[in-house]
């Protein structure tokens, strides 16, 4: 309640009577001076307690990845008391009759046994699966959020690409661990990931040879791909979360412009109590969506898939979501092969499986230092930037995303097919063609609409908002009243840069002192034509000006025709009371 | 063996005496045609009016109701019709009752208008008419009759024996038949706008009859190909993992990852993203009115 009073440090917030006396030291403050005394924990703390962060419901899509991890690592731990990481064939006597008497791997006996033997089990082993793929969407959704407002910018470039290897990691994590029950869905989809490395020219079968120890499926990979699974890609994630936060941290949270916040603060509430609380019930709330979920959602259902065997398959083999879009390209490329002295260049699996992803990648882990060498800008930006006021990039998003959603769909095309009496064959040839149309209409659809909001602003800066309220002039004719912003609005509408077109070849730069071009101007210039030439710009102080004496004298003139009575529409804006008028009741 | 020989030559000496007299060629045609004629009748599938007891009523009756509501596609007399632009109908000689009784019982057919594959719908037929349809296409020429419970039922096995059987019908299951259906039967797509059907309300008749005939694009899955107590145990299992409860709880419609990826997003992601909103929006100060005017829209 009184927290921002206390910070403030003002005044005593009780009227005691008595005045205040030392108490005898407690048991608990004995405990944390020793421990004080001996870890420096006092200093520390006492910066960090009060670390300051800013409130927006998009700042916490990180800590969704955060908390999941969490949920993650206490259920993973669980399944390792009884998952046996082996492919030893086995004969399965437990408790699921259909598979009773049946050969598997003792990976998939012991994944039946924690599912149907070990209390508790199946719904850890649930909610594992299930965390898992919230962590890699809330990551994912947190990169959308940091990349739609800019907060990549100086000085936060590497947190990005920790962010960008976070997101590889999880999904590789991922994939290890879907493969590891050794069930007929994982076992395809080791087959698929067998086919992406045989794929690699030259060295590919050696490859396999290598990773599968012998020819596929070979008795190796469930053992190797349990290291990777609850060691090494754990132990780099922890990592680089670690770096992540301490970035977070050093840098300081990024917040939105508004009246008291610059380039230089935060405006927020401290790390104790308000976050502490904030971020400690998120966690338990992320907690119980995975157990809602692991509870309540069946998620890979092993038994029914049955133990992996080569020679068998299923309908609506897909892989989790997030190896959604690598299917998808796998599914849509044509079947292009080059045959070169005996050997074949498999370009059907090669450029979709490994060579789009990774490109897809990069580009987004490099759009900072693009943006940034097109921009010019060297400063550093801690001052959130709406999506509208970035249209290029805005529009450059929603265009990934489009692209994402297709491939996702061209993943799922038999699906599609089934759910909406489609032509399977008809769903692989329209996204051959909507991968590289409907992104880019998406895009200049976007920049449009972000501009079209811009001039909006504008609007509200110039000539003040739409009050809703018609006014009829003597001659009969229609206007809608618009009043004023507020100051504090229009300060915030207003903190943003204006966006410098990039001009090459004027070979001084803006200081005029004589700059030699770069060999790239060229380009740099087309590309800040593309994302800045058609922004809208904020109004000068001038334009401010101007406007609001118009609107002063719009409202003289108004006076002077007696039009100011009571009944001009102030009363309705909740900020200008007009005294006897009880046209609204009480308002 | 000498003495039982001598006699013996004796016989074969006196018949070899007439092997080039003129009749004895057409004598040894009859014999043979004899034999092969005895022969098939021994070992052919008996034809459907034998073995179903109909009798020529119902022959008559399915002839009817097959003028009516086949011939326009599959001819007067189940022979077939092709058209100019490709087939209308195919031959229905020698498809037998089951086939019938599947895709009639089903509501396959009759069709509403040609298509990749018949749709299914509510039935046009009552049983009766059904059998009687079944009845007269039988009579068109040998097939597989329509099967009785004894066939698709593993009722009569012990105990254990039908445990064995599900183990058994379930690899059977996965090995022929999930790559088109589904691990558990929830039907797929297939190229060209076919489909393989869910299995899930089929009746345990139709799942035999759709193994014994190849409806649509399925294979034949003759009794050579899987046994008829193979066909048992593989619908055997598939009622058992229907009559399983859901161990994991809501089955998100039985089609693998696609739909639990969609209950990630939705439900997993919106719902906290919702819950988020909800914490930022609970400001820790007293006073919402403040708060809520610096919000950027």
């Amino acid at each position: 309640m009184s927290t921002s009073a206390n910070v403030g440090g003002s005044v005593a917030s009780t009227n005691g009577k008595s005045p205040a006396s030392a108490k005898k030291t407690g048991r608990g403050a004995k405990v944390v001076g020793w421990a004080d005394e001996r870890l420096g924990l006092a200093t520390a703390a006492k910066k960090n307690l009060r670390k300051v962060f800013p409130d927006h419901w998009s700042f916490m899509l990180g800590e969704i990845a955060l908390w999941s991890f969490v949920v993650l690592l206490i259920t993973g731990v669980f399944l390792t008391f009884w998952f046996k990481p082996s492919m030893v064939e086995v004969q399965y006597f437990g408790s699921y009759a259909e598979l009773n008497g049946m050969h598997m791997s003792e990976a998939f006996a012991s994944t039946l046994d924690i599912s149907f033997d070990v209390r508790g089990g199946l719904m850890v082993r649930q909610m594992h699966h299930w965390a898992a793929m919230l962590f890699i969407a809330a990551m994912l959704v947190h990169m959308m959020r940091v990349f739609l407002t800019g907060a990549f910018r100086k000085p936060r470039e590497v947190n990005w690409i920790i962010g960008g290897v976070l997101i590889l990691l999880g999904i590789v994590e991922g994939f290890a661990g879907y493969s590891l029950p050794d069930d007929l869905l994982s076992g395809t989809g080791m087959r698929i990931a067998d086919g992406l490395v045989k794929a690699t020219p030259v060295v590919g079968t050696y490859m396999s040879f290598f990773m599968f120890g012998g020819e596929f499926p070979g008795d190796d990979i469930i053992p190797r791909l349990y290291m990777a699974h609850i060691l090494l890609i754990p132990g780099l994630i922890l990592a680089l979360i670690a770096a992540h936060m301490l970035l977070l941290v050093y840098h300081k949270h990024t917040q939105w412009p508004g009246p008291g916040r610059t380039e230089e603060n935060v405006v927020g509430f401290p790390m104790l109590p308000v976050y502490m609380a904030k971020a400690g019930g998120f966690f338990f709330i992320v907690f119980g969506m995975c157990a809602l979920m692991g509870g309540l959602l069946t998620i890979n259902p092993v038994w029914k898939y049955g133990p992996y065997d080569p020679s068998k398959v299923t309908a609506g083999s897909q892989p989790d979501w997030y190896m959604g879009i690598a299917e998808g390209l796998l599914r849509i490329m044509p079947g292009w092969e080059t045959h070169l002295w005996g050997h074949t260049l498999s370009w059907n699996i090669f450029l979709p499986g490994q060579i789009l992803p990774v490109a897809l990648l990069v580009t987004v882990l490099a759009w900072p230092f693009l943006e940034a060498w097109v921009t010019g800008d060297k400063r550093e930006h801690h001052l959130l930037q709406r999506p509208r006021n970035a249209p290029g990039r805005t529009a450059f998003l929603s265009a990934m995303i489009t692209l994402y959603g297709l491939l996702w769909a061209a993943g799922g095309n038999d699906v599609l097919a089934v759910l909406f009496h489609l032509n399977l064959n008809h769903i692989t040839y329209f996204m051959r063609g909507a991968v590289f149309v409907i992104p880019v209409i998406v895009f200049i659809f976007t920049k449009r609409w972000c501009i079209s909001l811009q001039r909006h602003d504008n609007e509200k800066l110039l000539h003040g908002y739409e009050t809703g309220i018609i006014m009829r002039s003597a001659e009969g004719g229609y206007t809608e009243r618009h009043l004023p912003i507020s100051a504090d609005s229009a300060y915030t509408l207003t903190a943003r840069d204006r966006d410098q077109v990039f001009v090459p070849g004027s070979g001084v730069d803006a200081n005029g002192v004589a700059s030699k071009d770069g060999k790239l101007d060229g380009v740099r210039g087309k590309l800040s034509t593309a994302l800045f030439a058609d922004n809208m710009q904020k109004p000068t102080a001038q334009e401010l000006e101007e406007a609001h004496h118009h609107a002063d004298d719009e409202h003289a003139h108004e006076i002077e025709a007696g039009l100011d009575h009571s009944a001009d529409g102030h009363q309705f804006d909740g900020r200008h009371p007009v005294d006897g008028e009880a046209l609204r009741g009480d308002h | 063996m000498r003495l039982l020989n001598r006699p013996l030559n004796r016989v074969a000496g006196r018949l070899s005496r007439h092997r080039r007299r003129p009749l004895a060629g057409l004598l040894v045609m009859l014999l043979g045609l004899f034999f092969t004629g005895a022969l098939y009748a021994a070992f052919a599938p008996a034809s459907a009016d034998k073995q179903n007891g109909t009798d020529d009523a119902e022959i008559a009756q399915g002839r009817e109701l097959f003028l009516v509501g086949c011939a326009f596609c599959h001819g007067q007399n189940g022979e077939g019709i092709t058209s100019q632009t490709g087939q209308l109908g195919p031959s229905l000689v020698g498809v037998g009752a089951a086939a019938v009784d599947f895709q009639v019982g089903t509501g396959r057919m009759p069709m509403v208008q040609p298509g990749q594959q018949a749709a299914v719908k509510d039935k046009v037929y009552t049983d009766d008419e059904v059998k009687a349809l079944s009845a007269y296409v039988a009579s068109l020429g040998p097939g597989p009759s329509i099967p009785t419970e004894d066939d698709y039922s593993i009722d009569h096995l012990s105990k254990d024996e039908q445990r064995e059987a599900i183990v058994k019908g379930g690899q059977l299951f996965l090995a022929n038949c999930s790559a088109c259906h589904n691990f558990e039967g929830s039907g797929g797509a297939m190229p060209e706008g076919k489909k393989a059907p869910s299995l899930r309300k089929t009746s345990d008749k139709h799942l035999y009859e759709a193994m014994l005939t190849g409806p649509q694009q399925m294979d034949v899955f003759s009794n050579g190909n899987i046994a008829p107590e193979d066909k048992a145990a593989i619908i055997a299992y598939l009622n058992s993992i229907e009559e399983n409860p859901g161990y994991g709880g809501f089955s998100l419609g039985g089609i693998g990852p696609v739909s639990e990826g969609m209950f990630a997003w939705l439900l997993g992601i919106g719902g906290l993203i919702g819950f988020a909103y909800w914490i930022a929006a609970h400001s820790a100060r007293s006073e919402k009115t403040e708060h809520s005017e610096e919000t950027p829209a």
